[in-house]
């Protein structure tokens, strides 16, 4: 339990409507997509028909030529910059040099004088192309004879996130492998009582952020400026420092609000491409991709896994091996990390003496992959929790009980060297199971099942931020944090407000300006509550100390004969609100105070993962016998969140995440076709939309102050999804006797499984 | 050429192409950003405006089609004194938007829906709100907010 336990709060763990409600309510709300800049061009993009293939000539003279049009930009007008970015990796090119990796990459852009004019001129840039053989699946990858699809060897990049080699680059499509090994998985397995051995699949999905990517770039001697739809601005910051080789200081992204991320705008995306643009047309430049272009941007992986899972005959877990081969697609983007998490995440949330894991991605001619909600977590929970009831089926036990039995234990270092575990999975899973009516009769054809996620999450611990303490008692955060939409905005205000005694509506936030607002390394793996939580209520005490120190001065007493109270501060009789503090220390009502503080990997952060993420989930569906369609009837979610600073905002990341994960259970995959993507649009890629709705959704918190988050707080809004595919295929075995191992369960597929059983009766 | 129709209550003229659609006239002749562009393809009902009272896709629907017409969007809810529609008053309460981007047009579809089906039942809302995709919530703090917006309408229009 966290030392700071404590129940009795006036702003935090209160439902407090969103800060930015009447903004988003009213159209008021400005995402990127919405700004213009004076003098500011359009840009379009030309991308590749081919998925590999040697670019033998690029004419650009006659789309040059227009009117309309400042300048046409290829890959071989690149000199003087260094065009090969990556966080992990530096392999991904702004424009695509000498050879095209995917179709769809970009080969050229047209910035013109508006968007129709650029796009218009596309037709007339003339590329001559040498079609090269490609690859689309892993293993097509590691064929013998392969296409290699990098030939150098590449620079790793600086903020990879983990401490590995990376293994790019080395003469073969390996973009990177992990390993995780402890126990005798051979013996286990020979000595087990029941085991289980299958392929899974998990597709390609696209998180389909409503606003696809969007920047805007002002490259001048004054350096680098960019407003993005970015949730890393500081991680683009250091590929644009990069690329144009300029120092930190003169390199700036402002992120606005920002149109939905769910990873898909982790890291570095047309940033580089934007600022290149107005570099060369010397003037602000604007490049809004359609959502048919960010299809061909950024994809989740799939993932290929073998995996086998024993036990031993008084029904306890004894070992897990899988194999996984993972599709990254063209280049890295943020696939080492998800290679690593996916790799851990194979083994929890349960206490396995036995394990054996390895993890390979494979460079293929396809969309790059990279981050996608939960990274890595949802492509092993799927083959993981899909293993736990095939197993329980197999010996005849209930799989909620054979789940109790075997999940890690409050406390338990169940995974060697990382951070014991910090959730409680019983009460989570009582919560779920009790939810969707465990136990209680179902009619014919529904199943119901409960499933559970805990990830060792990636958040990184590198935040800091200044709390600004005005002297009217007003106060201004300065948030490195992006609002992606899951409500930073209210929860970081909510925990200044709960420290300095001060109203919530007087604590305003200011957005992400890598000029203005301190670091923050990231906005994702559920980190923001937990690091920039805990940032701001360190600087917020900091702040008081501060002023503590100007109450004495102006007190004219000692500093230890001044004690802070809830909004200010008292010595004797003497009671001063920090409105009086810094008005009086400085002679006029104006000034402020600043709190800062410094997150890093020390202290109560020094052990990875800095919290473990769990969430159950429950499900009842129904399958329809002649069509193979599945109808959601129940959803629980349960977040295991220690404490939810604002309750409403934590079930609502439950549900949207539990949603999108229903979503790659029923029906999300993208579909290649050779090398041609062939439903990169949202009229051919299906999402859940209102139809899909369960049609009873229960919302559960369990906040048993356990995370070192503030006020015992942890991160969530990824696990629900996690375990959502593997739940819904659990489900539609015990309704109707049938396991699917490929997601999603599309009503063809359930159909097809339905027919095979039945001929088999009939055999 | 020339283009006039009746815009959130007041009678505007600007020039417009013929091939422009009414989301680029009024984002980018009107600034008015409100009405958001996703899909491009009349799937996700981001950029749904009101159109005599029907709601349309101003991502596809050509601004010449407007002329004479009357088009509400998002921009036209708040009341002049600062009075949030009982719709966005209750997205706001039931938590029923994330990001944010997809709520104009989801609020202008809800209208649409309370205007003609003042009582609408839970399945009503969900066969009226499926043209409009939200990835954020998964809808169900969205149903929540139609359903109270529908009791508080149902209140005001008693007294």
């Amino acid at each position: 339990m966290s030392a700071e336990k404590k129940t009795d709060f006036h702003v935090v763990n209160h439902s407090l409507p969103r800060r930015d409600g009447r903004v988003k309510v009213t159209g008021k709300a400005q995402y990127v997509a919405d700004l213009k800049l004076i003098g500011m061009a359009y840009a379009k993009v030309l991308r590749s028909p081919y998925a590999h293939a040697k670019i033998v000539s690029i004419d650009t003279s006659r789309a040059a030529a227009r009117l309309g049009v400042y300048c046409v930009i290829t890959g071989n007008d690149l000199a003087g910059l260094n065009p090969y970015y990556g966080h992990a990796v530096k392999d991904h090119p702004l424009l695509a040099i000498d050879k095209v990796r995917y179709a769809g990459e970009p080969v050229a852009a047209v910035v013109a004088i508006d968007e129709r004019t650029a796009f218009e001129a596309l037709e007339f840039i003339d590329v001559k192309y040498e079609e090269l053989k490609a690859v689309f699946t892993p293993e097509q990858a590691l064929a013998k004879d392969a296409p290699l699809l990098h030939e150098k060897q590449f620079e790793a990049g600086a903020l990879r996130g983990f401490e590995g080699e990376v293994t790019a680059g080395k003469g073969t499509n390996i973009c990177q492998t992990h390993k995780i090994q402890w126990g005798d998985v051979e013996t286990a397995f020979k000595n087990a009582a029941a085991v289980v051995e299958a392929n899974y699949y998990f597709p390609m999905t696209y998180a389909y952020a409503m606003e696809a990517y969007v920047a805007i770039a002002d490259v001048t001697d004054q350096g680098v400026n960019i407003y993005s739809s970015a949730q890393h601005p500081f991680m683009v910051r250091h590929d644009l420092k990069s690329v144009f080789n300029l120092p930190v200081s003169k390199v700036r992204l402002i992120v606005p609000f920002v149109g939905g991320g769910y990873g898909s705008k982790s890291y570095t995306k047309i940033e580089p491409l934007v600022a290149a643009c107005s570099w060369k047309a010397k003037r602000p430049v604007k490049l809004q991709l359609t959502v048919e272009e960010a299809m061909l941007t950024t994809r989740s992986d799939d993932a290929y896994t073998w995996m086998r899972t024993a036990v031993d005959a008084s029904g306890k877990i004894i070992a897990r091996q899988a194999k996984i081969y993972m599709n990254t697609g063209a280049y890295a983007e943020n696939s080492p990390l998800v290679v690593e998490k996916s790799t851990n995440r194979c083994v929890g949330p349960y206490a396995i003496p036995n394990v054996l894991i390895e993890n390979s991605s494979l460079y293929t001619n396809t969309v790059p992959a990279s981050s996608y909600r939960g990274f890595g977590c949802a492509q092993v929970t799927w083959p993981g929790e899909s293993q736990i009831d095939e197993l329980a089926a197999k010996i005849g036990k209930d799989p909620y009980e054979f789940r109790l039995a075997n999940a890690a234990k409050p406390g338990e270092e169940f995974f060697p060297g990382m951070r014991p575990f910090d959730g409680t999975l019983k009460q989570d899973l009582d919560t779920a199971a009790k939810a969707i009516g465990w136990g209680k009769p179902l009619p014919k054809g529904h199943g119901r099942t409960v499933a559970v996620s805990g990830s060792d999450a990636g958040a990184y611990p590198l935040t800091s931020t200044a709390v600004r303490v005005h002297a009217d008692g007003s106060v201004t955060i300065m948030t490195g944090s992006t609002e992606l939409g899951q409500g930073s905005h209210t929860v970081i205000p909510q925990i200044a407000a709960e420290e300095l005694g001060v109203p919530f509506e007087s604590v305003n936030v200011v957005a992400s300006d890598t000029a203005i607002t301190p670091y923050d390394r990231s906005t994702g793996a559920s980190r923001t509550t937990t690091l920039m939580g805990s940032a701001v209520l360190e600087a917020s005490r900091e702040a008081i100390q501060q002023m503590v120190v100007m109450a004495a001065d102006v007190l004219k007493v000692k500093v230890e004969e001044i004690q802070a109270i809830r909004g200010g501060v008292r010595c004797g009789e003497a009671q001063l609100n920090w409105s009086e503090v810094i008005s009086k220390f400085y002679g006029l009502p104006d000034g402020e105070v600043i709190g800062r503080s410094y997150i890093r990997k020390s202290g109560k952060f020094a052990k990875l993962p800095v919290f473990w993420e769990a969430a159950a989930t429950g499900v009842e569906i129904s399958v329809d016998d002649e069509t193979g369609k599945i109808t959601m009837e129940k959803l629980a979610t349960v977040g295991d969140v220690g404490l939810a600073i604002n309750p409403a905002l934590a079930e609502g990341q439950d549900i949207g995440a539990a949603t999108m994960g229903m979503g790659i259970g029923l029906c999300e995959e993208l579909v290649y076709e050779g090398s041609q993507l062939m439903n990169g649009s949202i009229l051919d890629y299906q999402v859940p939309r209102f139809s899909d709705l369960p049609k009873e959704v229960e919302l559960h918190l369990v906040q048993n102050q356990d995370g070192v988050g503030p006020y015992g707080a942890k991160g969530g809004g990824e696990a629900s999804l996690n375990s959502m595919a593997a739940n819904i295929a659990n489900a539609v075995d015990r309704a109707v006797g049938v396991r699917i191992r490929q997601a999603p369960l599309t009503p063809e597929r359930v159909w097809r499984a339905l027919r095979d059983k039945k001929s088999k009766m009939e055999d | 050429m020339q283009l006039s129709f009746q815009l959130n209550g007041r009678q505007i003229e600007v020039h417009s192409e013929a091939e422009e659609t009414l989301a680029e006239v009024l984002r980018n002749t009107l600034n008015l950003n409100g009405t958001k562009v996703s899909c491009e393809v009349q799937v996700c009902g981001a950029c749904t405006v009101l159109v005599d009272g029907v709601p349309v896709s101003a991502c596809t629907y050509l601004a010449y089609e407007a002329r004479g017409k009357n088009v509400t969007t998002i921009e036209g809810l708040e009341k002049a004194d600062g009075t949030l529609h009982p719709l966005q008053q209750a997205f706001i309460d039931d938590f029923a938007f994330q990001c944010g981007y997809c709520t104009p047009g989801m609020i202008m579809s809800a209208k649409a829906l309370l205007d003609e089906n003042p009582k609408p039942t839970r399945d009503e809302i969900i066969h009226h709100m499926d043209g409009n995709i939200c990835r954020c919530t998964g809808y169900v703090p969205i149903v929540a907010a139609i359903q109270r917006a529908a009791e508080v309408m149902a209140k005001e229009s008693k007294k």
